[in-house]
């Protein structure tokens, strides 16, 4: 029996505009810095100015007496009410961290690092009060260099770790000095990833508030994981979970920068709990660029063996990143490093590989996960590298990589790192990209221009894409982080749906795709279908939004729950009808004959009876018009997606300035639930990963002090940067599931900056010049080819 | 710290008196005060554009403008625009294509957007790209936004006489 997912009358695959957009168009939104509650006050921190610095003496008592001020705490004073917290994980074996509290006790690691706080009336006024805090620093050297973080005439951070190593993992597959030994030509390169960050348009926001007479916390906060953000609360202010909600309403942006528990939302949380009121706190901007999480930074020496007829032999990276002064918790810091030593080398067919990643602290502002955590490094150094051999063998990128690419029927299979490939489609993605671009035409237009002295380039790289993670990401290793996910379903008097689902949403479309997906499993208009989310009052217990788990994991709960409320409401039906439930089928809003089509009763009427006629139904019917259902994946740890992408753009090698002029993506993420959200979706992805290739760049002096701490030094793509981008689809859905989906957040960041700096390198291949670091700066041109 | 000021304004056609202190920008004015939060503050260095609003018919960033400059003139804000229903095509629009994510940029977008398409004609998409070119948007690849504004372009002059 076919699917109904793929019936003329499904609304799965349907380019349907989201619902509740008005809201968010009209200004009439409700984000967490958009909330005011009877009696609130307003945070503001002290920052520690020194990236590394012990704290002395602290005077509160001249800031205690400025207007409008409520409170001042010291690190002291709210460590006496939160426990500390490390970010480890078991299964990230040898991973170390030192506790960390809500304000810096002792001694602040990196500049930013909050010190004090002050709770008053309003934000001005805190901010007024934070100038009459006395307090003295003793600066202390600092670890700005990750390259020298582990040299031993570096300062140990945290003396009681022993070294500044927080993380090192070392993986062989296969045989790589053999591999190398054998190859007709080895290429090596130095990679470079700057540091950047997220920079969600809203900061991170928080309100907080104690009820005493209930003894209940409740937390408004822009965030993507509630119950996960619950847990954290109630375990660290000695709280029960149940005395703990957390609610997520709408939330500007958030890129993976707000799935993680900051020290000073943690100070928000407590220092509500002593005051017994309502606290706020958001971040300003200066407090995003210096307190966010930072990603990326990574330095990798990679190596690719090739045969002369394009056959790559091995991988081999050595690759060293700085995290800051602690593992961020509670999903920890080694995450991004681990992603890169299992993701090289993941789209192609090679067996012999050889990994090292360490991770080392350092005293600037943490790193953590951020969207496509680990991908970009990983596709770019392995692109990079096809891109450098296929050049040195004098082979055209697509003909190395036609060569090398998994095939398409070798599914299932195994990568080097042992990630498990149910269905992946490189070539077909590849055949339909050249087509997209019309690859032979722009090659002949890129000859006609260099002719004339304009130099374009043509830049692809193929990649793979972890989603759907399993247990295996978070929970195996010790952390409370929900794999699974839930939907509730419940048929109202009205004939209306409501769905509460465990996934978030921060503007992707999940309330949409969750709306189609529901009103396809029961046979509503998508209009009946009302999506509560972000409300660990409300929802069932799930993890919420990240690692594109939405689709996949929220998608497959919502279509199961709604199959059940079917089968609930068929089953009263046929009682009701007096006709076996299976020759029923629900349509538009009606029960209908399964067989000839023919109305038989709308919901709204067998809601009716079913609440306020009972009393009429047969003897022994006990309907239940509420359903729910959990879903987790099984047959895999994580899901696997595909994609290629190419940019092809203009250098001026005198001015060195970059011209984005097109970018292609094809991706396979499984069933499309709605190409209208997916596509601008992965639109925005390339976007922010074009701000990593060309723009993005958390710039710190030796001091370890942040030079790009505004938006005005540190450059995000706007509108008038960024090419036309053209998204095609290959479908392979994964098997697992009845809805078939992958998730897709993260294809577009995973290859942009990849197929940018291919296309650079292409650009320059004229003048023997090759770029291996982003963000490709024109000063970063103008060094390349020897002109600065 | 200076004395208070009384300034007296017209906000979304509605006369307002308010004593503020001098160092109050009109975004926080709006927000905190009128309680109109449509308008959104993403960097206060006059950078992002979230905060952009309208005051005496010209764009301005809320977050460069002090209230008491407003004194004496008239603002709108996406609350207003909305109701008047100047912008109900370009929000249309932008519903239509899903030219919005998470939606912190979009008033503000919406209202730069309506300063281009004020000046009439069909702008091409790079004059288009370059005058949202002081909102950022971080969640979509502006295309679909771009594409919003060129649709409301073509419709109104096509409906213009």
């Amino acid at each position: 029996m076919s699917s109904p997912l793929d019936a003329p009358s499904s609304l799965v695959g349907r380019p349907l505009p989201r619902p509740n957009l008005a809201r968010l168009m009209q200004g009439r939104a409700q984000y967490v810095s958009d909330l005011v509650l009877p009696r609130m006050l307003h945070l503001a921190f002290l920052r520690s100015p020194h990236a590394h610095a012990r704290i002395g003496a602290i005077d509160l008592a001249a800031a205690r007496a400025m207007p409008g001020v409520a409170a001042v705490f010291t690190g002291a004073d709210l460590a006496a009410v939160v426990t500390p917290w490390v970010g480890v994980l078991s299964h990230l074996k040898g991973l170390k961290s030192a506790p960390q509290y809500p304000l810096a006790v002792e001694r602040a690691c990196w500049q930013g690092e909050a010190v004090a706080a002050v709770a008053a009336r309003s934000r001005a006024e805190a901010e007024d009060a934070l100038d009459h805090i006395g307090i003295t620093y003793e600066p202390l050297p600092p670890v700005a260099d990750m390259e020298t973080a582990l040299d031993p005439a570096t300062p140990v951070i945290h003396p009681a770790l022993g070294d500044n190593l927080a993380f090192e993992r070392r993986f062989t597959a296969g045989d790589p000095d053999a591999a190398f030994a054998a190859a007709d030509a080895v290429v090596t390169a130095d990679f470079r990833f700057a540091r950047h960050t997220g920079v969600t348009l809203e900061p991170r926001a928080i309100v907080a508030d104690w009820n005493r007479a209930e003894q209940r916390l409740t937390v408004h906060q822009g965030h993507q994981a509630p119950h996960m953000m619950q847990d954290v609360y109630a375990r660290h202010l000695g709280l029960d979970l149940a005395q703990v909600r957390v609610v997520c309403h709408d939330v500007g942006g958030s890129f993976g920068l707000k799935v993680h528990a900051y020290p000073d939302e943690m100070a928000t949380v407590a220092i509500a709990r002593l005051l017994g009121r309502p606290v706020r706190f958001v971040a300003d901007r200066l407090e995003s660029f210096t307190t966010d999480i930072h990603a990326r930074d990574h330095r990798v020496t990679a190596r690719i063996g090739i045969m002369r007829d394009g056959r790559i032999t091995g991988f081999e990276i050595d690759d060293l990143t700085g995290i800051g002064p602690y593992s961020v918790y509670p999903r920890t810091s080694a995450v991004e490093a681990n992603q890169v030593v299992n993701l090289v080398g993941g789209p192609y067919a090679v067996a012999d590989y050889r990994a090292r990643t360490r991770v080392v602290f350092q005293t600037k502002t943490p790193m953590c996960q951020y969207r496509a955590v680990g991908h970009p490094i990983a596709t770019s150094i392995t692109e990079g590298l096809v891109d450098l051999a296929a050049a040195r063998i004098g082979m055209d990128p697509v003909s190395v990589r036609r060569r090398n690419l998994i095939r398409d029927d070798a599914y299932p299979c195994d990568s080097a790192t042992g990630m498990k490939f149910e269905r992946l489609s490189h070539h077909a993605a590849l055949d339909k990209l050249l087509v997209m671009m019309d690859y032979d035409r722009l090659r002949a237009e890129q000859a006609r221009l260099r002719a004339a002295g304009v130099q374009r380039g043509i830049g692809i790289a193929s990649f793979i894409e972890i989603t759907n993670p399993g247990p295996a990401f978070y929970g195996v290793g010790g952390a409370r982080i929900s794999a699974q996910d839930g939907a509730t379903l419940r048929l109202d008097p009205g004939g209306f749906v409501t769905c509460q689902t465990g996934v978030t949403e921060q503007g992707q479309g999940t309330e949409a795709i969750i709306a189609q997906i529901v009103a396809t499993a029961l046979g509503v208009p998508v209009a009946r279908v009302r999506v509560m989310l972000g409300d660990t009052d409300v929802t069932p217990y799930g993890g919420g939004t990240w690692a594109s788990r939405g689709a996949g994991i929220g998608g497959e709960a919502a279509w199961r729950a709604g199959r059940a409320l079917r089968d609930n409401v068929l089953a009263v039906a046929g009682s009701i009808l007096q006709a076996p439930p299976e020759g029923l089928d629900i349509a538009d809003g009606v029960i209908v004959d399964a067989a000839d089509r023919r109305a038989r009763l709308p919901l709204d009427e067998l809601a009716r009876l079913v609440y306020f006629r009972p009393d009429t139904l047969p003897g022994g019917m006990q309907p239940e018009l509420v359903a729910t259902r959990h879903y987790l994946p099984r047959d895999y740890p994580f899901a696997f997606t595909n994609g290629v992408q190419a940019s092809w753009l203009e250098l001026d090698p005198q001015t060195g300035f970059v011209r984005l002029l097109r970018h292609w993506v094809v991706e396979d993420c499984g069933r499309v639930i709605n190409p209208l959200l997916l596509d601008e979706q992965i639109r925005g992805g390339v976007v922010q990963g074009l701000g990593a290739a060309l723009f993005e760049h958390c710039r710190y002096d030796a001091e370890g002090q942040m030079l790009t701490a505004s938006m005005a030094d540190y450059l995000v793509p706007m509108a008038g940067e960024v090419p036309e981008i053209d998204i095609g689809h290959v479908v392979s859905p994964t098997a697992e599931s009845a809805l078939g989906a992958k998730g897709a957040g993260e294809a577009g960041t995973a290859g942009a900056a990849a197929a940018v700096a291919n296309a650079v390198n292409d650009a320059l291949r004229p003048f023997g010049a090759v770029i291996t670091e982003i963000p490709i700066t024109p000063e970063t041109v103008l060094r390349a080819l020897g002109r600065v | 710290m200076m004395r208070d000021i009384t300034i007296t304004l017209a906000v979304n056609g509605e006369s307002i008196t308010q004593t503020v202190p001098p160092r109050l920008h009109l975004a926080d004015f709006v927000r905190e005060r009128l309680g109109l939060t449509g308008t959104h503050l993403g960097c206060e260095h006059g950078v992002c554009g979230a905060c952009t609003l309208r005051l005496d018919g010209a764009i301005v960033r809320g977050c460069l403008v002090l209230a008491v400059q407003a004194d004496g003139g008239s603002v709108e804000t996406i609350e207003g625009v909305t109701d008047s229903g100047e912008i109900a095509d370009l929000q249309a629009a932008f519903h239509q294509r899903n030219a919005l994510q998470c939606g912190f940029c979009t008033p503000a977008m919406l209202l730069t957007a309506q300063d281009l398409l004020r000046r009439g004609g069909v702008p091409d998409r790079a004059a288009i790209r370059e005058h949202l070119s002081g909102n950022y948007c971080r969640c979509t690849g502006y295309q679909a936004i771009v594409e919003a504004v060129e649709a409301t372009a073509r419709a109104r002059a096509q409906a213009a006489p």
